[in-house]
Protein backbone atom coordinates (compact mmCIF):
# COMPACT_ATOMS: atom_id res chain seq x y z
CA UNK A 1 0.00 0.00 0.00
CA UNK A 2 1.39 3.53 -0.73
CA UNK A 3 2.29 5.59 1.74
CA UNK A 4 0.95 8.66 0.23
CA UNK A 5 -3.08 7.37 0.78
CA UNK A 6 -4.64 7.91 3.66
CA UNK A 7 -5.78 4.58 5.53
CA UNK A 8 -9.46 4.08 5.47
CA UNK A 9 -9.47 1.04 7.55
CA UNK A 10 -7.03 -0.42 9.44
CA UNK A 11 -5.64 -4.19 9.98
CA UNK A 12 -7.26 -4.48 13.03
CA UNK A 13 -10.37 -3.41 11.54
CA UNK A 14 -10.08 -6.00 8.80
CA UNK A 15 -9.77 -8.38 11.92
CA UNK A 16 -12.13 -7.59 13.43
CA UNK A 17 -14.86 -7.68 10.31
CA UNK A 18 -13.02 -11.12 9.71
CA UNK A 19 -14.04 -12.58 12.94
CA UNK A 20 -18.02 -11.00 12.49
CA UNK A 21 -17.75 -13.01 9.03
CA UNK A 22 -16.96 -15.84 11.01
CA UNK A 23 -13.40 -15.91 8.39
CA UNK A 24 -10.02 -17.17 9.33
CA UNK A 25 -7.33 -14.56 7.59
CA UNK A 26 -3.89 -15.67 6.87
CA UNK A 27 -1.29 -12.84 7.08
CA UNK A 28 -1.33 -12.84 3.95
CA UNK A 29 -4.76 -12.42 3.29
CA UNK A 30 -4.86 -10.21 5.87
CA UNK A 31 -2.38 -7.53 4.23
CA UNK A 32 -4.48 -8.23 1.22
CA UNK A 33 -7.83 -7.41 2.04
CA UNK A 34 -6.60 -4.27 4.08
CA UNK A 35 -5.13 -3.22 0.87
CA UNK A 36 -8.40 -3.97 -1.48
CA UNK A 37 -10.58 -2.24 1.08
CA UNK A 38 -8.88 0.73 1.22
CA UNK A 39 -8.33 0.73 -2.60
CA UNK A 40 -12.59 0.11 -2.61
CA UNK A 41 -13.21 3.27 -0.20
CA UNK A 42 -10.94 5.29 -1.43
CA UNK A 43 -13.08 5.04 -4.81
CA UNK A 44 -15.58 6.48 -2.62
CA UNK A 45 -13.87 9.60 -2.36
CA UNK A 46 -14.15 10.10 -6.10
CA UNK A 47 -18.05 9.69 -5.88
CA UNK A 48 -17.92 11.79 -2.78
CA UNK A 49 -16.83 14.68 -5.48
CA UNK A 50 -20.56 15.07 -7.22
CA UNK A 51 -22.34 17.23 -5.70
CA UNK A 52 -25.83 15.46 -4.26
CA UNK A 53 -27.30 17.88 -1.88
CA UNK A 54 -30.17 18.53 -4.18
CA UNK A 55 -30.60 14.50 -4.10
CA UNK A 56 -32.54 13.15 -1.67
CA UNK A 57 -30.86 9.96 -0.31
CA UNK A 58 -31.92 6.49 -1.23
CA UNK A 59 -31.26 3.22 -0.75
CA UNK A 60 -32.29 1.45 -4.01
CA UNK A 61 -31.70 2.38 -7.44
CA UNK A 62 -34.88 1.39 -9.09
CA UNK A 63 -37.72 3.89 -8.38
CA UNK A 64 -40.43 1.35 -6.89
CA UNK A 65 -42.19 1.43 -3.38
CA UNK A 66 -45.10 -0.72 -1.28
CA UNK A 67 -44.48 -3.77 -3.21
CA UNK A 68 -46.95 -6.34 -0.81
CA UNK A 69 -48.08 -9.59 -1.19
CA UNK A 70 -51.72 -10.56 0.85
CA UNK A 71 -52.11 -12.26 3.74
CA UNK A 72 -52.53 -15.60 2.30
CA UNK A 73 -50.42 -18.84 3.31
CA UNK A 74 -49.29 -20.48 -0.05
CA UNK A 75 -48.04 -24.45 0.48
CA UNK A 76 -44.86 -24.99 2.22
CA UNK A 77 -41.73 -26.98 0.84
CA UNK A 78 -42.10 -31.12 1.84
CA UNK A 79 -39.72 -31.68 4.92
CA UNK A 80 -37.89 -33.68 3.20
CA UNK A 81 -36.83 -31.46 0.26
CA UNK A 82 -36.12 -29.04 3.01
CA UNK A 83 -33.81 -31.11 4.28
CA UNK A 84 -32.50 -32.38 1.36
CA UNK A 85 -29.60 -30.34 1.62
CA UNK A 86 -28.39 -30.04 5.17
CA UNK A 87 -25.51 -31.22 6.31
CA UNK A 88 -27.11 -33.83 8.91
CA UNK A 89 -30.33 -34.03 10.15
CA UNK A 90 -32.83 -36.06 12.14
CA UNK A 91 -35.41 -36.36 9.56
CA UNK A 92 -37.12 -33.68 10.87
CA UNK A 93 -34.95 -30.60 12.09
CA UNK A 94 -31.63 -29.89 11.08
CA UNK A 95 -28.53 -30.71 13.43
CA UNK A 96 -26.00 -28.59 14.35
CA UNK A 97 -23.13 -28.00 16.49
CA UNK A 98 -24.30 -27.06 19.91
CA UNK A 99 -23.92 -23.13 20.18
CA UNK A 100 -23.11 -22.08 24.06
CA UNK B 1 -27.43 5.86 49.72
CA UNK B 2 -30.65 5.94 48.14
CA UNK B 3 -31.11 4.83 44.83
CA UNK B 4 -33.94 4.95 41.92
CA UNK B 5 -34.23 2.56 39.54
CA UNK B 6 -34.24 3.17 35.86
CA UNK B 7 -36.08 0.69 33.79
CA UNK B 8 -36.89 0.65 29.87
CA UNK B 9 -38.53 -2.32 28.31
CA UNK B 10 -38.31 -3.87 25.04
CA UNK B 11 -41.65 -5.52 24.13
CA UNK B 12 -41.43 -8.08 21.45
CA UNK B 13 -45.10 -9.07 19.93
CA UNK B 14 -45.92 -11.88 17.80
CA UNK B 15 -48.96 -10.59 14.85
CA UNK B 16 -51.85 -12.41 14.22
CA UNK B 17 -51.34 -12.65 10.73
CA UNK B 18 -52.28 -16.06 8.63
CA UNK B 19 -49.06 -16.19 6.73
CA UNK B 20 -45.56 -15.29 7.49
CA UNK B 21 -43.95 -11.37 7.16
CA UNK B 22 -42.41 -12.22 3.80
CA UNK B 23 -43.32 -15.36 2.30
CA UNK B 24 -46.49 -17.59 2.21
CA UNK B 25 -46.09 -19.92 4.70
CA UNK B 26 -47.93 -20.35 7.62
CA UNK B 27 -48.27 -19.02 11.24
CA UNK B 28 -50.11 -21.84 12.78
CA UNK B 29 -47.91 -22.73 16.11
CA UNK B 30 -47.72 -26.30 17.36
CA UNK B 31 -46.54 -28.11 13.48
CA UNK B 32 -44.45 -30.28 13.27
CA UNK B 33 -40.82 -29.02 12.57
CA UNK B 34 -39.75 -27.62 9.46
CA UNK B 35 -43.02 -28.19 7.66
CA UNK B 36 -44.07 -24.37 7.59
CA UNK B 37 -40.76 -23.37 5.81
CA UNK B 38 -39.90 -22.46 2.04
CA UNK B 39 -36.75 -21.22 -0.12
CA UNK B 40 -37.65 -17.84 1.82
CA UNK B 41 -38.15 -18.38 4.92
CA UNK B 42 -34.75 -21.15 4.45
CA UNK B 43 -32.63 -17.76 3.61
CA UNK B 44 -31.97 -20.07 0.31
CA UNK B 45 -29.73 -18.16 -2.31
CA UNK B 46 -32.26 -16.30 -5.16
CA UNK B 47 -35.28 -16.71 -3.43
CA UNK B 48 -36.58 -12.51 -2.57
CA UNK B 49 -38.65 -11.45 0.37
CA UNK B 50 -42.26 -9.95 -0.59
CA UNK B 51 -43.79 -7.62 2.78
CA UNK B 52 -47.09 -8.86 3.91
CA UNK B 53 -49.42 -5.79 3.63
CA UNK B 54 -51.64 -7.43 7.08
CA UNK B 55 -47.94 -6.20 8.79
CA UNK B 56 -47.92 -2.99 7.64
CA UNK B 57 -51.63 -2.84 8.49
CA UNK B 58 -51.34 -3.93 11.97
CA UNK B 59 -48.45 -2.38 12.90
CA UNK B 60 -49.81 1.42 12.16
CA UNK B 61 -52.77 -0.14 14.47
CA UNK B 62 -50.60 -0.35 17.13
CA UNK B 63 -48.57 2.88 16.48
CA UNK B 64 -52.08 5.13 16.38
CA UNK B 65 -53.13 3.65 19.53
CA UNK B 66 -50.00 4.38 21.20
CA UNK B 67 -50.21 8.21 19.87
CA UNK B 68 -46.98 7.40 17.58
CA UNK B 69 -45.56 9.26 14.59
CA UNK B 70 -46.08 7.42 11.73
CA UNK B 71 -43.35 7.40 9.38
CA UNK B 72 -43.92 8.80 6.00
CA UNK B 73 -41.20 6.63 4.36
CA UNK B 74 -39.89 3.35 6.16
CA UNK B 75 -37.39 0.90 5.38
CA UNK B 76 -36.25 -2.95 6.14
CA UNK B 77 -32.73 -2.93 7.08
CA UNK B 78 -30.38 -6.50 7.71
CA UNK B 79 -28.88 -7.25 11.45
CA UNK B 80 -26.15 -8.90 10.99
CA UNK B 81 -25.18 -12.12 13.42
CA UNK B 82 -24.38 -15.64 13.09
CA UNK B 83 -26.46 -18.30 14.79
CA UNK B 84 -28.22 -21.45 14.01
CA UNK B 85 -31.98 -20.24 14.47
CA UNK B 86 -30.86 -17.38 11.56
CA UNK B 87 -30.63 -19.57 8.68
CA UNK B 88 -29.79 -16.36 6.35
CA UNK B 89 -27.40 -15.05 9.14
CA UNK B 90 -29.13 -12.17 9.67
CA UNK B 91 -32.52 -10.97 10.12
CA UNK B 92 -34.59 -8.65 8.58
CA UNK B 93 -35.32 -6.16 11.12
CA UNK B 94 -36.08 -2.21 10.37
CA UNK B 95 -32.80 0.31 12.00
CA UNK B 96 -32.71 3.90 10.73
CA UNK B 97 -36.28 4.10 9.88
CA UNK B 98 -38.09 2.33 11.47
CA UNK B 99 -42.24 2.42 10.74
CA UNK B 100 -43.11 4.66 14.14
CA UNK B 101 -41.25 6.68 16.67
CA UNK B 102 -42.30 9.18 19.74
CA UNK B 103 -45.54 7.89 21.09
CA UNK B 104 -46.66 7.65 24.84
CA UNK B 105 -48.97 5.26 27.14
CA UNK B 106 -50.63 6.11 30.25
CA UNK B 107 -50.58 3.79 32.70
CA UNK B 108 -51.48 3.72 36.77
CA UNK B 109 -48.58 3.90 39.15
CA UNK B 110 -48.85 4.30 43.19
CA UNK B 111 -47.59 8.02 42.66
CA UNK B 112 -50.80 8.17 40.36
CA UNK B 113 -51.23 7.98 35.98
CA UNK B 114 -47.67 8.19 34.43
CA UNK B 115 -46.80 9.16 30.58
CA UNK B 116 -44.58 6.24 29.90
CA UNK B 117 -42.42 7.13 26.38
CA UNK B 118 -42.33 4.92 23.55
CA UNK B 119 -39.26 5.07 21.53
CA UNK B 120 -40.19 3.41 18.50
CA UNK B 121 -42.18 0.50 17.24
CA UNK B 122 -40.93 -1.42 14.27
CA UNK B 123 -41.41 -4.76 12.52
CA UNK B 124 -39.32 -7.33 12.19
CA UNK B 125 -39.04 -11.06 11.27
CA UNK B 126 -38.74 -13.85 14.37
CA UNK B 127 -36.02 -16.55 14.03
CA UNK B 128 -36.05 -20.20 14.55
CA UNK B 129 -36.20 -22.46 17.40
CA UNK B 130 -33.36 -24.68 18.72
CA UNK B 131 -33.49 -27.07 20.63
CA UNK B 132 -30.35 -28.48 22.90
CA UNK B 133 -29.95 -32.19 22.75
CA UNK B 134 -29.62 -33.62 26.21
CA UNK B 135 -27.16 -36.22 25.44
CA UNK B 136 -25.00 -35.27 22.46
CA UNK B 137 -23.26 -32.03 21.77
CA UNK B 138 -25.62 -30.93 19.35
CA UNK B 139 -29.10 -28.81 18.79
CA UNK B 140 -31.73 -29.45 16.58
CA UNK B 141 -33.38 -26.52 14.34
CA UNK B 142 -37.04 -26.17 13.84
CA UNK B 143 -37.42 -22.79 11.16
CA UNK B 144 -41.05 -23.20 11.48
CA UNK B 145 -41.39 -19.70 13.22
CA UNK B 146 -38.41 -17.76 10.99
CA UNK B 147 -40.28 -15.34 9.38
CA UNK B 148 -43.19 -14.84 11.56
CA UNK B 149 -44.19 -11.19 11.91
CA UNK B 150 -43.07 -9.58 15.15
CA UNK B 151 -43.43 -5.36 16.01
CA UNK B 152 -40.99 -4.17 18.55
CA UNK B 153 -42.01 -1.76 20.77
CA UNK B 154 -39.63 -0.23 22.76
CA UNK B 155 -40.05 2.27 25.54
CA UNK B 156 -37.96 5.14 27.05
CA UNK B 157 -36.54 4.71 29.82
CA UNK B 158 -39.21 6.48 31.90
CA UNK B 159 -40.01 3.21 33.88
CA UNK B 160 -39.30 3.48 37.88
CA UNK B 161 -40.39 0.59 39.66
CA UNK B 162 -41.12 -2.96 38.73
CA UNK B 163 -44.54 -2.44 39.37
CA UNK B 164 -44.61 -0.08 36.59
CA UNK B 165 -42.75 -2.00 34.75
CA UNK B 166 -45.51 -4.90 34.92
CA UNK B 167 -48.15 -2.68 34.89
CA UNK B 168 -46.92 -1.16 31.70
CA UNK B 169 -46.09 -4.38 30.02
CA UNK B 170 -50.14 -5.34 30.99
CA UNK B 171 -51.65 -2.04 29.53
CA UNK B 172 -49.66 -3.03 25.88
CA UNK B 173 -50.86 -6.29 25.94
CA UNK B 174 -54.42 -5.38 26.47
CA UNK B 175 -54.03 -2.75 23.94
CA UNK B 176 -52.11 -5.66 21.07
CA UNK B 177 -55.45 -7.65 22.16
CA UNK B 178 -58.10 -4.87 22.00
CA UNK B 179 -56.46 -4.44 18.78
CA UNK B 180 -56.80 -8.05 17.92
CA UNK B 181 -53.29 -8.04 16.16
CA UNK B 182 -51.55 -10.14 18.93
CA UNK B 183 -52.64 -13.15 21.62
CA UNK B 184 -50.35 -11.39 24.34
CA UNK B 185 -49.75 -14.80 25.13
CA UNK B 186 -45.94 -14.38 27.37
CA UNK B 187 -45.83 -18.03 28.73
CA UNK B 188 -46.46 -19.24 24.62
CA UNK B 189 -43.61 -16.50 23.55
CA UNK B 190 -46.35 -14.35 21.62
CA UNK B 191 -45.32 -11.91 23.29
CA UNK B 192 -42.06 -11.35 25.14
CA UNK B 193 -39.94 -8.89 27.14
CA UNK B 194 -36.18 -7.57 27.78
CA UNK B 195 -35.43 -5.01 29.94
CA UNK B 196 -32.78 -2.01 30.86
CA UNK B 197 -32.27 -1.10 33.98
CA UNK B 198 -29.94 1.01 35.88
CA UNK B 199 -29.75 2.57 39.17
CA UNK B 200 -28.61 6.60 39.85
CA UNK B 201 -28.40 8.20 43.36
CA UNK B 202 -32.09 9.73 43.53
CA UNK B 203 -32.11 12.85 42.42
CA UNK B 204 -28.86 12.86 40.57
CA UNK B 205 -29.71 12.98 36.47
CA UNK B 206 -26.53 11.07 35.25
CA UNK B 207 -28.04 7.43 34.08
CA UNK B 208 -25.90 4.85 35.93
CA UNK B 209 -24.30 1.88 34.02
CA UNK B 210 -27.50 -0.55 32.70
CA UNK B 211 -27.92 -4.35 32.35
CA UNK B 212 -30.03 -5.74 29.94
CA UNK B 213 -32.45 -8.84 31.26
CA UNK B 214 -33.72 -11.16 29.15
CA UNK B 215 -35.81 -14.42 29.33
CA UNK B 216 -38.92 -13.65 31.61
CA UNK B 217 -41.81 -15.52 30.17
CA UNK B 218 -44.44 -13.99 32.33
CA UNK B 219 -45.60 -11.05 33.96
CA UNK B 220 -44.61 -12.23 37.31
CA UNK B 221 -41.16 -13.36 36.11
CA UNK B 222 -40.45 -9.62 34.88
CA UNK B 223 -41.31 -8.43 37.80
CA UNK B 224 -39.11 -10.97 40.19
CA UNK B 225 -36.41 -10.48 37.68
CA UNK B 226 -36.15 -6.38 37.79
CA UNK B 227 -36.76 -6.58 42.07
CA UNK B 228 -33.75 -8.90 41.76
CA UNK B 229 -31.58 -6.86 39.46
CA UNK B 230 -32.18 -3.74 41.61
CA UNK B 231 -31.30 -5.37 44.60
CA UNK B 232 -27.98 -7.24 42.97
CA UNK B 233 -26.50 -3.53 41.64
CA UNK B 234 -27.94 -1.61 45.04
CA UNK B 235 -25.13 -4.40 46.89
CA UNK B 236 -22.41 -3.79 44.39
CA UNK B 237 -23.08 0.11 44.10
CA UNK B 238 -23.23 0.29 48.26
CA UNK B 239 -19.47 -1.65 48.03
CA UNK B 240 -18.47 0.80 45.78
CA UNK B 241 -18.18 -1.77 43.08
CA UNK B 242 -19.27 -0.92 39.23
CA UNK B 243 -21.97 -2.43 37.53
CA UNK B 244 -20.77 -4.10 34.14
CA UNK B 245 -22.26 -3.65 30.79
CA UNK B 246 -23.86 -6.95 30.36
CA UNK B 247 -26.97 -9.31 29.20
CA UNK B 248 -28.25 -11.86 32.47
CA UNK B 249 -30.62 -14.36 32.09
CA UNK B 250 -33.29 -14.62 34.36
CA UNK B 251 -33.39 -18.01 36.04
CA UNK B 252 -36.81 -18.58 37.42
CA UNK B 253 -35.86 -21.60 39.27
CA UNK B 254 -32.88 -20.39 40.99
CA UNK B 255 -34.96 -16.63 41.40
CA UNK B 256 -31.71 -15.11 40.27
CA UNK B 257 -30.02 -13.42 36.92
CA UNK B 258 -27.15 -15.23 35.72
CA UNK B 259 -24.86 -13.27 33.26
CA UNK B 260 -24.10 -14.20 29.92
CA UNK B 261 -20.42 -14.47 29.24
CA UNK B 262 -18.82 -14.19 25.60
CA UNK B 263 -20.56 -12.13 24.14
CA UNK B 264 -18.40 -9.04 23.58
CA UNK B 265 -18.31 -8.75 20.09
CA UNK B 266 -22.05 -9.71 19.23
CA UNK B 267 -23.63 -6.68 19.11
CA UNK B 268 -21.62 -5.10 16.18
CA UNK B 269 -24.55 -6.49 14.21
CA UNK B 270 -23.43 -3.93 10.86
CA UNK B 271 -26.88 -2.77 9.99
CA UNK B 272 -27.71 -2.17 6.73
CA UNK B 273 -30.40 -1.05 4.16
CA UNK B 274 -32.12 -4.29 3.18
CA UNK B 275 -31.30 -4.31 -0.71
CA UNK B 276 -34.24 -6.86 -1.49
CA UNK B 277 -36.95 -5.00 -0.04
CA UNK B 278 -38.16 -1.71 -1.03
CA UNK B 279 -39.45 1.12 1.17
CA UNK B 280 -42.42 1.58 2.40
CA UNK B 281 -44.26 4.96 1.93
CA UNK B 282 -47.48 5.75 4.08
CA UNK B 283 -49.54 8.82 3.33
CA UNK B 284 -52.20 9.98 5.17
CA UNK B 285 -54.85 8.68 3.94
CA UNK B 286 -53.92 5.34 4.36
CA UNK B 287 -53.44 6.08 8.32
CA UNK B 288 -56.91 7.85 8.51
CA UNK B 289 -58.25 4.62 6.75
CA UNK B 290 -56.38 2.41 9.78
CA UNK B 291 -57.30 4.95 11.94
CA UNK B 292 -61.39 4.52 11.05
CA UNK B 293 -61.06 0.73 11.55
CA UNK B 294 -59.90 1.07 15.00
CA UNK B 295 -61.90 -0.46 17.55
CA UNK B 296 -62.62 1.51 20.81
CA UNK B 297 -59.49 1.37 23.38
CA UNK B 298 -59.44 0.64 26.41
CA UNK B 299 -59.65 4.35 28.24
CA UNK B 300 -62.86 4.99 25.45
CA UNK B 301 -64.54 2.21 26.96
CA UNK B 302 -63.82 2.36 30.82
CA UNK B 303 -64.78 5.89 30.33
CA UNK B 304 -68.27 4.96 28.15
CA UNK B 305 -68.86 2.35 30.67
CA UNK B 306 -69.11 5.07 33.57
CA UNK B 307 -71.13 7.42 31.52
CA UNK B 308 -73.45 5.01 30.25
CA UNK B 309 -73.73 2.46 32.48
CA UNK B 310 -73.67 4.77 35.81
CA UNK B 311 -70.47 2.18 37.03
CA UNK B 312 -67.81 3.43 39.30
CA UNK B 313 -63.98 3.92 37.77
CA UNK B 314 -63.19 0.51 39.89
CA UNK B 315 -65.80 -1.48 38.58
CA UNK B 316 -65.08 0.56 34.85
CA UNK B 317 -61.81 0.09 35.42
CA UNK B 318 -61.87 -4.03 35.95
CA UNK B 319 -64.33 -4.76 32.98
CA UNK B 320 -62.85 -2.99 30.41
CA UNK B 321 -59.56 -5.14 31.42
CA UNK B 322 -60.30 -7.29 28.68
CA UNK B 323 -62.17 -7.05 25.39
CA UNK B 324 -63.61 -10.28 25.98
CA UNK B 325 -64.80 -9.54 29.61
CA UNK B 326 -66.26 -5.97 28.60
CA UNK B 327 -67.79 -7.35 25.91
CA UNK B 328 -69.38 -10.11 28.22
CA UNK B 329 -70.29 -7.65 30.53
CA UNK B 330 -72.35 -5.64 27.44
CA UNK B 331 -74.02 -8.98 26.69
CA UNK B 332 -75.09 -9.39 30.06
CA UNK B 333 -76.62 -5.83 30.44
CA UNK B 334 -78.54 -6.45 27.05
CA UNK B 335 -80.69 -8.89 28.67
CA UNK B 336 -80.62 -7.51 32.40
CA UNK B 337 -80.99 -4.03 32.15
CA UNK B 338 -79.31 -3.29 35.81
CA UNK B 339 -75.57 -2.48 34.98
CA UNK B 340 -74.24 -2.01 38.49
CA UNK B 341 -75.96 -5.58 39.59
CA UNK B 342 -74.51 -7.31 36.49
CA UNK B 343 -70.97 -6.05 37.73
CA UNK B 344 -71.30 -6.98 40.92
CA UNK B 345 -71.91 -10.17 39.83
CA UNK B 346 -68.69 -10.51 37.26
CA UNK B 347 -66.59 -8.62 40.06
CA UNK B 348 -67.53 -11.11 42.77
CA UNK B 349 -68.80 -14.71 41.76
CA UNK B 350 -67.69 -15.02 38.04
CA UNK B 351 -64.14 -13.62 38.84
CA UNK B 352 -63.78 -15.02 41.81
CA UNK B 353 -64.49 -18.62 40.30
CA UNK B 354 -62.46 -18.08 37.20
CA UNK B 355 -59.32 -16.86 39.23
CA UNK B 356 -59.54 -19.76 41.21
CA UNK B 357 -59.17 -21.93 38.22
CA UNK B 358 -56.55 -19.54 36.75
CA UNK B 359 -59.23 -19.30 33.45
CA UNK B 360 -60.27 -16.35 31.30
CA UNK B 361 -63.38 -15.33 30.44
CA UNK B 362 -63.05 -17.31 26.86
CA UNK B 363 -63.13 -20.81 28.85
CA UNK B 364 -66.03 -19.76 31.29
CA UNK B 365 -68.94 -21.81 30.90
CA UNK B 366 -71.58 -19.63 31.83
CA UNK B 367 -72.94 -17.23 28.81
CA UNK B 368 -73.43 -13.84 29.58
CA UNK B 369 -77.71 -14.86 28.63
CA UNK B 370 -77.07 -17.52 31.46
CA UNK B 371 -75.92 -15.02 33.89
CA UNK B 372 -78.41 -12.41 32.96
CA UNK B 373 -81.14 -14.97 33.33
CA UNK B 374 -79.70 -15.98 37.20
CA UNK B 375 -79.65 -12.31 37.67
CA UNK B 376 -83.51 -12.07 36.59
CA UNK B 377 -84.77 -14.98 38.28
CA UNK B 378 -83.56 -13.39 41.66
CA UNK B 379 -84.98 -10.20 40.42
CA UNK B 380 -88.34 -11.38 39.97
CA UNK B 381 -88.37 -12.99 43.71
CA UNK B 382 -88.09 -16.51 42.01
CA UNK B 383 -85.34 -17.17 43.90
CA UNK B 384 -83.66 -15.03 46.99
CA UNK B 385 -80.34 -13.79 46.49
CA UNK B 386 -78.17 -16.34 48.73
CA UNK B 387 -79.45 -19.15 46.72
CA UNK B 388 -78.78 -17.61 43.77
CA UNK B 389 -75.28 -18.12 44.78
CA UNK B 390 -75.29 -21.47 44.88
CA UNK B 391 -77.11 -22.02 42.13
CA UNK B 392 -74.52 -19.74 40.08
CA UNK B 393 -71.45 -22.79 41.61
CA UNK B 394 -73.58 -25.60 39.74
CA UNK B 395 -73.85 -22.95 36.28
CA UNK B 396 -70.13 -22.55 36.67
CA UNK B 397 -69.59 -25.92 36.62
CA UNK B 398 -71.87 -27.89 34.65
CA UNK B 399 -72.49 -25.25 31.97
CA UNK B 400 -76.37 -25.94 32.75
CA UNK B 401 -79.14 -22.73 32.87
CA UNK B 402 -80.37 -21.24 35.86
CA UNK B 403 -83.83 -22.41 35.42
CA UNK B 404 -83.22 -25.47 35.01
CA UNK B 405 -81.09 -26.30 38.25
CA UNK B 406 -83.65 -24.52 40.26
CA UNK B 407 -86.24 -27.23 38.94
CA UNK B 408 -84.37 -30.12 39.70
CA UNK B 409 -83.58 -29.08 42.96
CA UNK B 410 -86.63 -27.12 43.99
CA UNK B 411 -84.81 -24.15 44.62
CA UNK B 412 -88.21 -22.05 44.24
CA UNK B 413 -88.90 -19.78 46.54
CA UNK B 414 -92.01 -20.65 48.12
CA UNK B 415 -94.47 -17.99 48.37
CA UNK B 416 -97.46 -19.80 49.11
CA UNK B 417 -98.80 -17.83 51.81
CA UNK B 418 -100.39 -21.18 53.69
CA UNK B 419 -96.87 -23.25 53.14
CA UNK B 420 -95.40 -21.07 55.04
CA UNK B 421 -97.96 -20.22 57.34
CA UNK B 422 -97.76 -23.68 57.96
CA UNK B 423 -94.23 -24.39 58.80
CA UNK B 424 -94.52 -21.18 61.03
CA UNK B 425 -96.82 -22.87 63.01
CA UNK B 426 -94.76 -25.65 63.57
CA UNK B 427 -91.62 -23.44 64.28
CA UNK B 428 -93.82 -21.75 67.28
CA UNK B 429 -95.25 -25.06 68.25
CA UNK B 430 -91.68 -25.97 69.24
CA UNK B 431 -90.40 -23.07 70.52
CA UNK B 432 -92.60 -22.20 73.47
CA UNK B 433 -90.49 -20.68 75.45
CA UNK B 434 -88.93 -18.23 72.76
CA UNK B 435 -92.50 -17.16 71.98
CA UNK B 436 -93.07 -16.74 75.58
CA UNK B 437 -90.34 -14.34 76.03
CA UNK B 438 -90.68 -12.39 72.80
CA UNK B 439 -94.34 -11.86 73.96
CA UNK B 440 -92.57 -10.23 77.31
CA UNK B 441 -91.06 -7.52 75.29
CA UNK B 442 -87.27 -10.04 73.87
CA UNK B 443 -88.41 -8.25 70.70
CA UNK B 444 -84.68 -9.45 69.55
CA UNK B 445 -86.33 -12.82 69.70
CA UNK B 446 -87.64 -11.88 66.24
CA UNK B 447 -84.44 -13.09 63.88
CA UNK B 448 -84.38 -16.30 65.81
CA UNK B 449 -87.91 -17.47 64.69
CA UNK B 450 -87.12 -15.81 60.87
CA UNK B 451 -83.80 -18.34 61.21
CA UNK B 452 -85.68 -21.22 61.97
CA UNK B 453 -88.59 -20.37 59.39
CA UNK B 454 -85.52 -20.55 56.98
CA UNK B 455 -84.09 -23.61 57.83
CA UNK B 456 -86.94 -25.47 57.89
CA UNK B 457 -87.57 -24.46 54.42
CA UNK B 458 -83.81 -24.76 53.27
CA UNK B 459 -83.55 -20.71 52.65
CA UNK B 460 -86.32 -21.19 50.28
CA UNK B 461 -89.53 -19.06 51.85
CA UNK B 462 -89.67 -15.68 50.87
CA UNK B 463 -88.68 -13.37 53.64
CA UNK B 464 -90.91 -10.47 53.06
CA UNK B 465 -93.88 -13.21 53.07
CA UNK B 466 -92.05 -14.86 56.59
CA UNK B 467 -91.90 -11.59 58.32
CA UNK B 468 -95.43 -10.38 57.65
CA UNK B 469 -96.91 -13.66 58.89
CA UNK B 470 -94.34 -14.45 61.18
CA UNK B 471 -95.97 -10.45 62.74
CA UNK B 472 -99.26 -11.42 62.56
CA UNK B 473 -98.96 -14.82 64.29
CA UNK B 474 -96.84 -12.94 67.29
Amino acid sequence: MSAIMREKITRSEIRHVAKLARLELQEEEERLMTDQMNNILSYMDKLNELDTSAVAPTTHAIRLQNVFRKDQVEPSLEREEVLANAPQSDGASFVVPKVF
Amino acid sequence: MEYEPIIGLEVHAQLLTRSKIFCGCSTTFGALPNTHTCPVCLGMPGSLPVLNENVVEFTIRMALATHCQIAAISQFARKNYFYPDLPKGYQISQYELPLAEKGWVEIETQRGPQRIRINRIHMEEDAGKLIHDEFQPVSHVDFNRTGVPLIEIVSEPDLRTPEDAASYLKMLRETLRYLEICDGNMEEGSMRCDANISLRPVGTERLGTKTELKNMNSFRNVQRALEFEIRRQRALLEKGETIIQETRLWDTGRNTTVSMRGKEEAHDYRYFPDPDLVAIVIDEQWIERVRGSLPELPDAKRERFMRDYELPPYDAQVLTSSKALADYFEAAVQRFAQPKLVSNWIMSELLRELKKDEKDIEGCQVTPQQLAELLELIDKDIISGKIAKSVFQEMYTTGRSAAGIIDDQGLKQVKDESAIESVIDEVLAENNKEVELFRGGKEKLFGFFVGQVMKKTKGKANPKLVNEILRKKL
